[in-house]
């Protein structure tokens, strides 16, 4: 028995050891947590591919490891108190969900710095970041008015969250303003990432006559029947060209390599700051995939609208804009605060769909 | 060459002990076998997955965490599998639970009070119980398959608490997120340690497990359960009720659900959100036959799956796993626990030819 | 024309449902219920979908799931039938190491653009109006849903085999005494649910959504179940159930588009609790049920020599 308990000890002691061999050296880690998984095509895929990009970036002084699949809810804490016990410097949390527990965490450990994706709440090591997906949306609508010939288009939303809600209304508005009579048919998922429902969306919307589709839902599922029924669609959160190489006008893809480098280097240099931070297109945290398929004069049009966004000349959400029960909302040349765009939960006049209150 | 079992006159003691231990070693070395072929070594992999979380002092707050709701509901749920009552959807019943829980703090937010902690466990597991009693009714009443109706409900359930937190129950203050107001402190089940976050509920887990244990050993209710579970007509006879324990077993595994439901959204979340269980009403399910549908057995098997989420985590960090090696090992577990459990109640025969045969399991 | 593009898109929702619970009937009927469906239908998905991109063809794609799917269901067999596991936490455990080992498996083929299975007209056939595009231009494994049903239908209630499986299914003692071989008759009956299941998996990975992505079942494997309990095991009522729950699913989704105000939630668990309810109908009839459960259902079974 004696000899047993030694042998175990001795056992422990020795793959304790292969576990500390297994352990980094001096490089500074940044951290990742994900959602979903890297190869979702979607969402974390466009995150791990920005977290690539900061590793090839800064080579050798860092480290960036990650861990994916976590559920929100109570294992988010956990996992994100794992990281920081990991001696992670820098830790991104990259899903809304993830944004109580990020607080806790980081209120457990003050020297580590916290990023947390899409949220509002900050703290002294707790920053957020957020993008202006809505100027990608814009610009969609813009194209989508543009190019369609009925006038209607078919959008597949996933959850009535304001940032899904502002994206509608930004697709709507750039859209009224080529077509003011346009309109659009919405379908809520209620997921974010289930094809066989999404590809019945699409099926369910081209049916009921749209004939321009776009998604708030993250696979290409949509882009796929949209190429099956030969009518023109938008990628989303990554470039889906390849699932329509004649079907996808251009995607908003997300692109937050730069962002992560950016802050990281603010890490090393010491002087990262908790700040609540909303980029958008002309800080290069999305891009617009190649405008492709559609005829040049609409091609220069949506460059136009982008630079236009980017050099700061034009808002999305710039009035006379009413709210869709008639009230006033924005007045002629007012441009909307970013604190009615991140709880926006009305949609904007032209829109048919009933938000659930 | 086939393979005969021979039914042993009683249950073997000795694999009742060491078939799990058997099922673990041999779960071990197929999974060791899995990470050399993934390019990862095995020994460093299985002590990641396997030992690694029990180190630190955190990590076993951690492990009671994550194996509170898993032993709550396994527990419910054994009792409810060995009277035949196969209550498949306690995901469901955790769910509701978690809401009418949630009722007090949400509707009443300003209420302050030491009532209002017992007051959310309680409702809890009167919304479990409430929910499982529809499968139930369908069963006593009408006949139908219970797998099939608690399932369903499942389902429904979730929509249903996406609906609440979008709308009725959303925070005002949050931007239109959903999520329900965060609770009162007086509605956060407490920590039991300040070492680390393990809240009230591993103490409702470990409580509800020795509590059943006791029924089911000492108690008319636990010898009702297993001998209509095992003849119903034998239950006939001894003038026990096959329809009052389809209602007992369903209610009392669905209120063991609700109060893991609630306490999980008290202890560790602060308050509703659409996604409040990774799927633990599932897993639970895994747990109990991994405990072989015994209350201690179930602590036991409870922990040994959360160690086996918790492994996989840190796997993911120190040797670079996917997410999905930690699903790939529990189902390999459950397969050889079950394989192995043969042995527990017959002698497995290879017959080689004329007259030859080998024998497993034989002289015990 | 809007009727029969609707109908079109109920037909690719309801194929893979039909298929995977023909398949758990024919197990079922024979006295084992195996609840991992759902399991062996993504191993078929991803199965099928890596062969279609290996070789470039869909169709030994779909040879590749329906093979996929009856190995895997081996598994389950060896267990259940021949070391006398419990059905429930085997078939449970099935679904587990189904969906862990896909994710695996399919780990380097998301967002690959998938080969979609070509649809077949049949001649002359697809000519007839209305009916032809929708009946007999479709893909190869709609036409196998159909044939499915109706060979099944044949073979348990025209064959003797059938009725031996029958047998097993109602009584496996007294089978066993009459000397028909319960456990052979079992294995292929699980073998056949098997590969059923790897059938439903491949039209997902190929036709459905030409793409692999993890999880993509989708909790399909669980309404195949209830459909053969609410088709009271019953070929030609599987078909009607699956039809139904196709016909919900898809029918939400376009009274969302149509502008109907119902909250989104709501029209989404419609087709769970439709399912609810024809259960409950269906389980009121208590001489069609009774008739038709396999008595022997889930009970394990050793001969005694």
């Amino acid at each position: 028995m004696k000899k047993m308990l030694i042998a175990l000890a001795a056992s422990a002691a020795v793959l304790g050891g292969f576990a500390g061999s297994a352990q980094a050296e001096d490089k500074t880690k940044v951290c990742f947590i994900y959602v979903g998984t890297t190869t979702d095509g979607g969402w974390t895929q466009a995150h791990d591919i920005g977290r690539q990009q900061l590793q090839a970036h800064f080579g050798d002084k860092i480290e960036t490891p990650f861990l994916e699949s976590v559920p929100e809810g109570p294992d988010a804490e956990r996992a994100i108190e794992r990281l920081a016990r990991s001696d992670c410097k820098l830790i991104f949390t990259t899903s809304f969900g993830f944004m109580d527990a990020t607080v806790k965490v980081a209120a457990k450990f003050p020297d580590v710095k916290f990023e947390h994706a899409t949220g509002f709440k900050a703290s002294d090591n707790v920053a957020t970041y957020n993008s202006r997906f809505y100027e990608g949306r814009y610009i969609q609508g813009v194209i989508a008015a543009k190019m369609s010939q009925k006038g209607v288009a078919g959008y597949i939303a996933s959850f009535p969250i304001p940032e899904v809600v502002m994206g509608i209304n930004s697709f709507m508005h750039g859209a009224q303003s080529v077509n003011p009579e346009f309109k659009v048919k919405v379908v809520w998922a209620n997921t974010w990432f289930d094809p066989g429902k999404e590809a019945d969306a699409a099926k369910a919307l081209i049916d009921q006559g749209v004939d321009i589709l776009t998604q708030h839902t993250d696979t290409t599922a949509p882009m796929q029947v949209a190429a099956e029924r030969g009518i023109k669609a938008f990628g989303q959160a990554s470039d889906m060209i390849k699932a329509g190489p004649e079907t996808q006008l251009t995607a908003i893809v997300d692109t937050w390599g730069a962002y992560y480098i950016k802050r990281t280097q603010a890490l090393l240099d010491g002087t990262w700051k908790s700040e609540q931070i909303w980029d958008g297109l002309k800080d290069g945290i999305l891009t617009m995939a190649p405008y492709t398929n559609m005829p040049d004069d609409v091609k220069a049009l949506a460059q136009e609208t982008e630079a236009k966004i980017k050099s700061g000349e034009l808002h999305p959400f710039t009035g006379p804009i009413k709210k869709q029960d008639g009230s006033d909302w924005l007045k002629d040349g007012e441009k909307a605060e970013d604190g009615a765009l991140l709880g926006m939960n009305f949609y904007i006049a032209g829109v048919d769909d009933k938000l659930p209150q | 060459m086939r393979i005969e079992l021979e039914r042993r006159p009683g249950m073997s003691g000795f694999f009742a002990i060491v078939s799990p231990l058997v099922a673990l070693a041999l779960t071990v070395i197929f999974g060791g076998l899995m990470f050399a072929l993934l390019g990862k070594d095995p020994v460093d992999a299985l002590f990641s997955f396997f030992i690694e979380p029990l180190l630190e002092v955190w990590s076993l707050h951690e492990l009671a965490i994550k194996a509170a709701p898993l032993i709550l509901i396994a527990v419910g749920l054994s009792v409810a599998y060995r009277s035949n009552n196969w209550n498949i959807g306690a995901e469901g019943q955790f769910t509701i639970g978690a809401i009418t829980g949630s009722f007090l703090p949400v509707v009443f937010y300003e209420w302050h009070s030491p009532l209002l902690l017992p007051l959310m466990m309680i409702l809890g597991m009167v919304g479990g119980a409430l929910y499982a009693a529809i499968p139930a009714l369908l069963k006593a009443r009408f006949n139908t398959n219970e797998i099939l109706t608690s399932l369903m409900l499942v389902y429904i359930a979730q929509l249903f608490l996406d609906w609440l937190v979008r709308g009725l129950w959303r925070d005002p203050a949050g931007y239109n997120f959903p999520q329900s107001r965060s609770f009162v402190t007086e509605g956060v089940l407490p920590e039991m340690l300040s070492s680390g976050r393990a809240h009230w509920g591993f103490a409702f887990a470990i409580i509800a497990a020795v509590g059943v244990w006791f029924m089911m050993r000492y108690m008319l209710k636990g010898f009702q359960v297993v001998v209509l579970g095992q003849s119903e007509r034998a239950g006939r006879f001894a003038g026990f009720s096959s329809r009052g324990m389809i209602w007992f077993s369903m209610l009392f595994s669905g209120a063991l659900a609700g109060l893991a439901g609630i306490s999980e959204v008290s202890g560790s979340i602060g308050h509703l959100q659409p996604s409040i269980s990774p799927g633990y009403g599932f897993t639970a399910i895994i747990v109990a036959f991994l405990g072989r549908l015994n209350p201690l057995g179930i602590i036991a098997s409870g922990l040994v799956l959360a160690l086996t989420y918790l492994g996989g985590e840190g796997a993911q960090l120190s040797i670079g796993v996917s997410d999905k090696v930690t699903r790939v090992f529990q189902g390999l577990l459950l397969f050889f626990v079950l394989s192995c459990d043969t042995l527990i109640h017959y002698r497995i025969k290879v017959v080689l030819g004329k007259g030859r045969a080998l024998i497993a399991g034989a002289g015990r | 024309m809007i009727i029969e593009a609707i109908l079109l898109t109920v037909i690719t929702a309801s194929t893979p449902l039909v298929i995977a619970a023909m398949g758990e009937l024919v197990t079922e009927r024979s006295g084992v219920l195996n609840l991992g469906v759902e399991g062996m239908m993504i191993i078929g998905a991803v199965c099928a979908f890596a062969v279609a991109q290996l070789s470039g063809s869909p169709l030994i794609g779909v040879g590749a799931g329906i093979l996929a799917g009856a190995v895997f269901s081996l598994l389950f067999a060896f267990l259940t039938l021949t070391l006398v596991a419990n059905q429930v936490a085997t078939g449970l455990a099935l679904t587990i190491l189904g969906l862990g080992v896909s994710g695996m498996l399919g780990e380097s083929f998301v967002g690959v653009p998938g080969v979609k299975l070509q649809p077949i007209a049949i001649p002359l056939l697809a000519d007839i109006p209305f009916l032809g595009p929708l009946l007999f231009r479709q893909d190869l494994i709609f036409y196998l849903s159909i044939l499915l049903v109706v060979g099944v239908n044949w073979f348990l209630f025209r064959t003797r085999s059938g009725l031996k499986l029958r047998a097993i299914g109602d009584n496996h003692g007294s089978a066993h005494t009459l000397g028909i071989h319960v456990i052979r008759t079992r294995y292929l009956a699980v073998l056949f649910g098997g590969a059923c299941a790897g059938l439903a998996g491949a039209q997902l990975s190929l036709v459905y959504t030409p793409q692999w992505v993890e999880n993509m079942s989708a909790g399909r494997g669980w309404i195949a179940l209830a459909l053969v309990v609410f088709a009271s095991w019953r070929p030609w009522r599987v078909l009607a159930g699956g039809y139904l729950f196709g016909a919900v699913t898809i029918g939400q989704l376009h009274a969302q588009a149509f502008g109907i105000g119902l909250p989104s939630q709501l029209l989404s668990a419609l087709p769970y609790a439709a399912t609810i309810v024809v259960l409950v109908i269906i389980s009121q009839n208590r001489r069609t049920t009774l008739i038709n459960t396999p008595a022997s259902l889930g009970k394990p079974f050793v001969p005694d020599r």
